[in-house]
């Protein structure tokens, strides 16, 4: 940091990142980035080739059913079976399929409704949809997210498609908020002022003239609500209101095999069964956490070392 | 007028405006309920006489506004309806008033919350302060690494760890949480231990990274390098420049956790079978019974409102500026 003071402003402007292809620019970036990010990267690129070829690497079928229940670990079943004679091994496989396929569509879910929303209130700035948008968010937001979702799912009820919406409305009063709050800034800039002048359309305004300066935010936005939502579905399924069987799922997992905990002393492996579910689900979470940090501190150009 | 008093009020009329219109919101979701409500409580064998008597009683032949008042009158008054179990197809009531199922728990939730608040907000703000002090040193980064990851474990995870480790390797605690109000409080606190560690692990690393950013943040003012330039001790210009500046966001932290623990609860209840609100809430979701699931989110709500309420107001107070926004 200090080093860049006594170099020449043309030597400065020089360097910028001049004529870099987009490739070069991400291994550029890839080299630069500190161990903990490279691992959140290696970690979720792993979870996305298991989730993507899941019948190739998987022993058995999703739900098939052998006679042995609560089989031990060993040859025939890497990890042993579960209480109605599921392989594990199996199970988890799909379940990255099916937990992260959801997490994901939610969050494309919400960041539709709740960008496109932030949006339209920005540009209608204290106009009467900025206000009646702000309001009902604001309302919603009074409620604990997971305590509505359990109501809502209460009375919708619980089956994978409810789940996705009812989840992707409530964390879209989230990503309106963080939308509106930093397109606002840009709302107010002069070559929007232009842009409207020279009578271009609202959605071109909204495509061309902000979006494009707000996406950095908006990119890290995802990265953490992603893990929210993910969270937040495995956290349903495992209360058994979220994703429903026999879909292999990691939240379900962790409740259906919860008892074998108590033979720890008997055999560890047993124990270990139902964390493993519950342990996928938090490497998944600290990878996305460990790049967003990452992320965040390159884009805001934050350092707090002084 | 005083004007901390005055932002008070305002304040204070915001939240029961906002509570206002966070229970319409409870109130109309029952009426997105696909099909006909007493059928689908009552079930298909329910005779039609029983199924009108049922949604008279309900008053489901009223319109929408006057039932809503008439439910809010209730809550007020403290009557929360009556619960749909218990219900008999032939006309048999064994149900029971709402507020009797939710009493007795929420003073166990609230027990809970408390407890684990007593253990993790001095903990957060020890650690928040002191990575603060030796930032960039191997214990911040140590502490802050640990901290990123915890963040991100899901509850049940990090409490079947417990469980695991504290009650199924070595017999310390018990794994089940199955308290009831008479007895002594060592027991209560031995056997609510393995939740409140629980609530704890997840909560602290929140408080702590934002008590960090909070006083790292005001580091950079210049009436703190001032402090530097008269050549006090980091120890002192933390404690006595940079703290007192920083209570106004640390406590809205603490409030937001704390409003996190009363919802985090739900699954932490669940895991280990604790009685309280949240475990109440999940069974009343997969019996669907309506009148609970209002009571609870209405009492989870009114928590969250107030406890942000109550963190705008202790802003206001340790940092006059806000009483003149703009």
């Amino acid at each position: 940091m200090m080093s860049t003071d006594n170099r020449s402003t043309a030597a400065e402007v020089s360097q910028i990142k001049a004529r870099r292809s987009l490739m070069e620019n991400m291994l550029r970036g890839l080299r630069q980035a500190p161990p903990t990010a490279l691992f959140g990267m290696a970690v979720i690129f792993l979870y996305l080739m298991i989730a993507i070829f899941a019948p190739l690497i998987a022993p058995y079928g999703e739900s098939e059913v052998f006679p042995d229940a609560y089989a031990p670990w060993g040859e025939k079943f890497l990890l042993g079976t579960d209480q109605l004679g599921r392989d594990i091994h199996t199970r988890l496989i799909y379940g990255a399929r099916n937990t992260i396929g959801i997490a994901i569509a939610t969050t494309v879910l919400s960041f539709l409704i709740g960008g496109s929303l932030g949006l339209l209130a920005a540009i209608n700035h204290s106009g009467w949809l900025d206000q009646l948008l702000s309001r009902i968010v604001d309302a919603i937001m009074a409620i604990p997210s997971l305590v509505f979702a359990l109501m809502l799912l209460a009375v919708f009820g619980t089956n994978a498609f409810n789940l996705i919406i009812i989840i992707a409305v409530i964390d879209a009063t989230r990503v309106f908020r963080l939308t509106r709050a930093v397109a606002l800034n840009i709302v107010v800039m002069d070559y929007v002022e232009v842009a409207k002048l020279r009578g271009e359309k609202m959605g071109w305004i909204m495509r061309k003239e902000i979006l494009p300066n707000i996406t950095p935010p908006l990119v890290a936005e995802f990265g953490l609500r992603f893990c929210f939502v993910f969270l937040t579905i495995a956290g349903l399924s495992f209360l058994g209101v979220g994703i429903q069987p026999p879909t292999a799922d990691w939240g379900s997992m962790v409740r259906e095999n919860a008892g074998l905990i108590q033979f720890a002393e008997y055999d560890i492996t047993a124990a270990l069964t139902p964390l493993l579910p519950a342990c996928a689900i938090a490497l998944l979470a600290v990878a996305v956490n460990f790049v967003v940090d990452w992320f965040l501190h390159k884009t805001s150009g934050l350092r707090d070392e002084q | 007028m005083h004007p901390i008093f005055l932002t008070i009020m305002k304040r204070l009329g915001l939240s029961v405006l906002t509570l206002f219109i966070v229970s319409v919101i409870i109130f109309s979701t029952v009426e997105f309920l696909p099909g006909d409500f007493g059928q689908a409580i009552l079930g298909q064998a329910a005779l039609p006489d029983t199924v009108a008597a049922f949604r008279r009683e309900l008053g489901l032949d009223l319109p929408l506004h006057v039932r809503y008042f008439d439910w809010m009158g209730g809550v007020l008054t403290g009557d929360l309806g009556t619960s749909f179990s218990g219900r008999g197809t032939q006309g048999l009531d064994n149900s029971r008033p709402v507020i009797d199922l939710i009493a007795p728990r929420l003073s166990n939730t609230l027990f809970l919350a408390s407890f684990t608040a007593l253990i993790a907000i001095p903990l957060s703000l020890f650690l928040g302060i002191t990575t603060a002090l030796y930032r960039n040193s191997i214990y911040d980064r140590t502490v802050n690494t640990i901290t990123l990851t915890t963040i991100s474990f899901p509850e049940f995870f990090v409490a079947y760890l417990l469980v695991l480790i504290f009650a199924s390797f070595y017999k310390v605690f018990p794994s089940l949480a199955n308290i009831s109000p008479d007895m002594p409080l060592g027991e209560l606190i031995y056997r609510s231990a393995l939740p409140a560690l629980t609530l704890t692990l997840v909560i602290v690393a929140h408080m702590m990274r934002m008590t960090r950013a909070a006083i790292i943040n005001l580091l950079a003012n210049p009436y703190i390098e001032m402090a530097e330039f008269k050549g006090l001790s980091r120890v002192r210009i933390i404690l006595h420049h940079a703290l007192p500046n920083a209570w106004a966001p640390i406590v809205n932290v603490i409030a937001m956790n704390l409003a996190y623990l009363v919802v985090g609860v739900v699954i932490v209840e669940v895991v280990f079978v604790y009685p309280g609100i949240g475990q109440l809430m999940i069974d009343a979701v997969t019996a669907r019974d309506i009148p609970v699931i209002q009571g609870c989110v209405m009492f989870f709500a009114v928590t969250y409102i107030l406890l942000n309420l109550f963190a705008d107001i202790i802003s206001i107070i340790t940092n006059p500026r806000l009483l003149h926004p703009r």
